[in-house]
């Protein structure tokens, strides 16, 4: 009787295996989740990468949801989301905020200048501080927050049009929602 | 042309193997011995088709034919001719086709070897292991073929990972597969047990020998792999349970289980069910590593880079063959089952608890690989489970297996008492434990209890072998004869064990004692570490096949006394890609001297690491002894004695 | 076996590594010497998310840097270990532990291999015993002889040609 338990345990075990392997099979292991889904926005202030004698801090941000994305010139794949991003700022669907991470003011400013500037403010985050606090960990990488400053929904690897309207769009809509 | 020789080699080769299988287990089943009978020639046919394949793409990799995709992926032509050929298997498809060769080779040989063993039992082995082949033949042929062309050719080809430029490639794969294709062999034998509904009295007999020369190179492929990433990557480390390095560990444990196992159902007709059981797992594990290397679930240096379509196909098969075996393990086991009778203290618990153990871990292992699947899968975000669970978790699963160790050799069969073992015992242990804590708390400072541990029960399990010997000695005359007249198995064990023993002792100091420093040195400067003074002498540059490099000369001091030169190097490739760390090592019995340069800083400065890793190299020894032993073992006269055995069992049947 | 750079910021900050120079790399000095002792133990805890299979300590990576820098400033800051563990958690997750916390969610991890192998033992242990109280020694007489018959039996089946021989 015994031996038909544990034998039978052992080929459960082994159905979950699979399964667990097929779901694995449909993700990405290198994505890391955030821990900040749902916490607000860390405390920071930054230069603005146009005008350096000109903070930014949490509270100027405060009112409205927004996309955060952060980008840099040296960022090859940043480029190839951007088009997107100036689209959908001409659009004006959401105010868009940028975060220059470990770039310098000449480099960035000209490539703006070359691919255009989706932009309402783009903090300037020399040393990465701020990265940190997010978990930033590469470019580009996108954070949906809602209107109290907490953070939504975090989008690592550049916004395709796929990511776009299944997965963002929607959220942001929620979030604009009055009532939210 | 000789490409698509290759292609039509492969699909002969698939058409060979499925003559090879199907046939066979029909005729085996409906008893119709031609059918069987296609299983030799198919088997012998699949290995020439399979061999023309493979120097196929050896000659296109040696000839610079860019215009096949695989070739142009790993291999340009600066590499030297010695990379090329071992670039065959540096990727994904080429492995693939040297997965198959050999596992062509272990089917060409037991088709050759299995002369004694019943007819329609032989033909289900093969079978068997035709079935394997034709899976992974349509893998390759459906998703990863290497003759796969790339039109127009390119030019040149990317280069072959630098990492790889190294006779670790030459060497380690081969030797590694030779192990986990090898483990396929008792799966085969168990596979064809079960359905032919006996385990005839000789199976373990045959069964022992083929497990005991696919561990011993599956032992001796890891032991290479890790003193491959040792001198290679350059951080000094040398196991790291990353997930690939699991799944070669996984199948080990429990390939030592079922040595263990076969020897109880060897010797005493017990532990069938569960000899049965555990050669289905190791090889199914053996396969969960091809699955883990090559489908993209898991994060690892050693992963081929894949798509997860390449992954639903091995996983299909995976779950045929796993779920295959276990559902026929659960309908036939039942006239197989026998579990002789045996006291609680007797070697059979001992082997038992012992198979338990290495088991559980392996389980443990395999839980901490996939934990953090498990983990996401949940929803609940992404974790890591690193070196600091799996070192603990082993170290407390193991200590209680290395107790057993000790008194394994001593044990008697069937019962044993326990106040009998222990007089004859105490002192074995008495002195193990003494002589282990003295050199632990002598030798080396700062002083650590653990490290005393783990020395007393590494002596232990060596005192135990001793004390067997002394047994067998007792109340004989002339020595010689008795040594001699030792199954060679016998030794096998007593070797394998001590290579347990100082496997233990290297990893307990290598791991508890190593120092490492990370300092920014100019030319002339000289770094103290521990009794070692490492003054870095000189700077050059250096041109290779297909590298630039920098080398610096390290001179390393005791005292007054100069002990080791060593060059370690920083090299940029022409075929692109990050610069290679060559590490400087001085390799000696009690400790390793290493230096691997870090970047250039200034000047004539760099910043490099210093190591200083005493006993490290016991960690291979140990390893390479257990692999002796067991080709040791598997030289034990008894297995070839088949023929005679028979004739003298004839005889005295017809005397009785 | 390539390595697996997916990571196309991987591919950034190693060009970016090559152009910047490598003052970061440069020797840390410490204010005590368990401290140094303490970071060496930290950084060797905490993965990096850019080169995935490698530890802070190990890895080239410029967020590795980063991470190396923060955890000295914070123990020289006078911060515990504790802290700077849950600090690295909170930002990253805990992807960047290699030591998985003990939580809720890690339970299991942690104490299934204790319990089953505990329990395994155990019950095996009984089995045996409790076998052993079961089958008398002299049935196992008989068994070995039935054995032997079977395998006389099977050894005829296997050579049809053979006459049997006399038992």
């Amino acid at each position: 009787m015994w031996r038909k338990v544990l034998f039978t345990v052992i080929f459960l075990c082994f159905l979950a295996l699979m399964a667990l392997f097929g779901y694995a099979l449909k993700r990405d292991p290198s994505l890391v989740t955030s821990p900040l889904i749902g916490k607000p926005v860390p405390d920071f202030s930054l230069p603005l990468l146009s005008d350096p004698n000109r903070t930014i801090g949490k509270p100027d941000l405060l009112g409205t949801p927004y996309l955060l994305n952060v980008w840099a010139s040296w960022c090859a794949a940043c480029r190839t989301e951007h088009p997107l991003l100036v689209q959908l700022a001409r659009q004006n669907l959401v105010p868009i905020h940028g975060l220059n991470y470990r770039d310098t003011r000449e480099d960035a400013q000209s490539w703006l200048e070359r691919y255009g500037n989706p932009y309402d403010v783009v903090a300037f985050d020399e040393k990465g501080a701020l990265g940190l606090d997010l978990g930033v960990y590469g470019a580009p990488e996108t954070f949906l927050v809602d209107r109290n400053n907490v953070i939504v929904y975090k989008q690592v690897g550049p916004i395709t049009e796929k990511v776009w309207v299944d997965v963002l769009y929607p959220k942001l809509v929620e979030l604009q929602k009055p009532g939210q | 042309m000789i490409v698509e020789l290759g292609h039509l080699a492969l699909i002969l080769a698939f058409c060979a193997a499925l003559v090879q299988a199907v046939p066979p287990l029909i005729g085996a089943h409906t008893n119709r011995p031609q059918w069987m009978a296609l299983a030799f020639p198919a088997a012998r046919w699949q290995f020439v088709f399979l061999l023309t394949a493979f120097a196929c793409l050896a000659w296109a990799f040696l000839q610079k034919d860019f215009s096949v995709l695989y070739v142009a992926k790993n291999a340009n032509s600066s590499l030297p001719w010695y990379y090329r050929l071992s670039a065959v298997w540096g990727a994904h498809e080429g492995s693939l086709l040297l997965w198959a060769l050999i596992l062509g080779g272990w089917t060409l040989a037991v088709s050759f070897l299995s002369r004694s063993l019943p007819f329609s039992f032989t033909a289900r082995v093969l079978a068997v292991l035709g079935l394997i082949s034709m899976g992974f033949l349509m893998f390759m042929l459906f998703t990863s073929n290497p003759f796969e062309r790339l039109l127009p050719g390119a030019p040149d080809g990317q280069d072959l990972n630098p990492l790889l430029q190294d006779i670790g490639l030459i060497i380690h794969p081969p030797i590694l597969y030779m192990g986990y294709v090898g483990l396929s062999v008792p799966f085969a034998f168990a596979i064809a047990g079960l359905l032919e509904g006996r385990l005839f009295s000789a199976w373990t007999r045959w069964t022992r020998p083929w497990t005991l020369v696919a561990w011993s190179f599956l032992t001796t492929g890891i032991a290479l792999g890790s003193w491959w990433a040792y001198y290679e990557l350059g951080w000094g480390g040398w196991w790291f349970w990353d997930p690939v390095e699991n799944a070669s560990f996984m199948p080990w444990l429990l390939t030592t289980a079922l040595l263990h196992s076969l020897a109880v159902t060897e010797q005493r007709q017990a532990f069938q069910a569960w000899t049965l059981l555990l050669s289905i797992f190791a090889f199914s594990l053996s396969l969960l590593g091809t699955f883990l290397v090559r489908s993209g679930v898991l994060v690892s240096v050693h992963a081929f880079a894949n798509d997860p379509a390449r992954g639903i196909f091995i996983l299909c098969f995976l779950a045929a063959v796993i779920g295959g075996a276990l559902l026929l393990f659960a309908w036939r086991a039942g006239k197989v089952l026998s579990i002789g009778r045996f006291e609680v203290v007797s070697r059979e618990t001992a082997l038992l608890f012992n198979n338990i153990f290495l088991v559980f871990a392996a389980a443990m292992v395999l839980f901490g690989t996939i934990y953090p699947i498990i983990h996401v899968a949940m929803g609940m975000g992404s974790m890591s489970v690193g070196r600091p669970y799996f070192d603990l978790m082993f170290t407390v699963l193991m200590t209680p297996l290395l107790l057993l160790l000790g008194f394994g050799p001593v044990l008697r069969w069937k019962e044993d008492s326990l106040k009998q073992l222990l007089l004859r015992l105490y002192k074995t242990i008495a002195i193990a434990v003494v002589l282990g804590t003295a050199f632990a708390l002598l030798a080396f400072a700062p002083r650590s209890l653990g490290v005393a541990l783990s020395l007393s029960l590494a002596l232990w399990v060596i005192g135990g072998s001793i004390y067997s010997i002394k047994t067998r000695l007792r109340n004989r005359r002339d020595l010689k004869s008795v040594l001699l007249s030792q199954p060679r198995s016998y030794y096998g064990m007593l070797l394998a064990h001590l290579g347990v023993g100082i496997f233990v002792i290297g990893v307990s100091v290598a791991v508890v004692y190593e120092q490492h420093e990370d300092v920014r040195l100019d030319v002339g400067e000289s770094q103290q570490l521990g009794p070692y003074r490492f003054m870095f002498s000189d700077l050059e540059e250096l041109h290779g096949p297909n590298y630039e490099a920098q080398r610096a000369t390290i001179d390393i001091y005791k005292g007054e006394r100069q002990v080791a030169r060593l060059f370690p190097e920083k090299r940029s490739y022409d075929g692109g890609g990050n610069p290679m760390t060559e590490a400087g090592i001085d390799g000696g019995l009690i400790r390793d001297l290493y230096v691997s340069l870090g970047e250039p800083v200034g000047d004539n400065a760099w910043l490099m690491r210093l190591h200083y890793k005493p006993f490290i190299r016991w960690v291979w020894f140990g390893a390479l002894l257990m692999a002796l032993g067991g080709v040791i073992s598997a030289l034990d006269r008894r297995y070839r004695r088949t023929v005679e055995a028979k004739a003298t069992v004839k005889g005295r049947a017809h005397v009785a | 076996m390539t390595r697996k750079f997916t990571k196309w910021p991987v591919l950034m900050v190693l060009l970016l590594l090559g152009s910047a120079g490598a003052q970061d790399h440069a020797v840390l000095e410490f204010s005590h010497p368990e401290y140094k002792e303490r970071y060496n133990n930290l950084i060797n805890q905490l993965r990096c998310l850019v080169c995935q299979n490698q530890t802070i300590a190990d890895s080239h990576a410029e967020l590795a840097l980063d991470l190396r820098k923060r955890v000295y400033e914070m123990i020289e800051q006078g911060a515990s270990d504790r802290d700077v563990i849950d600090f690295m958690a909170q930002r990253y997750g805990d992807f960047v532990l290699y030591n998985p916390p003990l939580k809720p969610s890690t339970m299991l991890l942690w104490f299934a291999p204790f319990i089953a192998i505990g329990v395994g033992s155990v019950a095996l242990l009984l089995y045996i015993v409790r076998r052993n109280r079961q089958t008398a020694p002299a049935a196992e007489v008989s068994e070995s002889i039935r054995r032997r018959v079977e395998e006389l039996r099977g050894r005829q089946q296997a050579r049809p040609s053979k006459q049997g021989s006399k038992q």
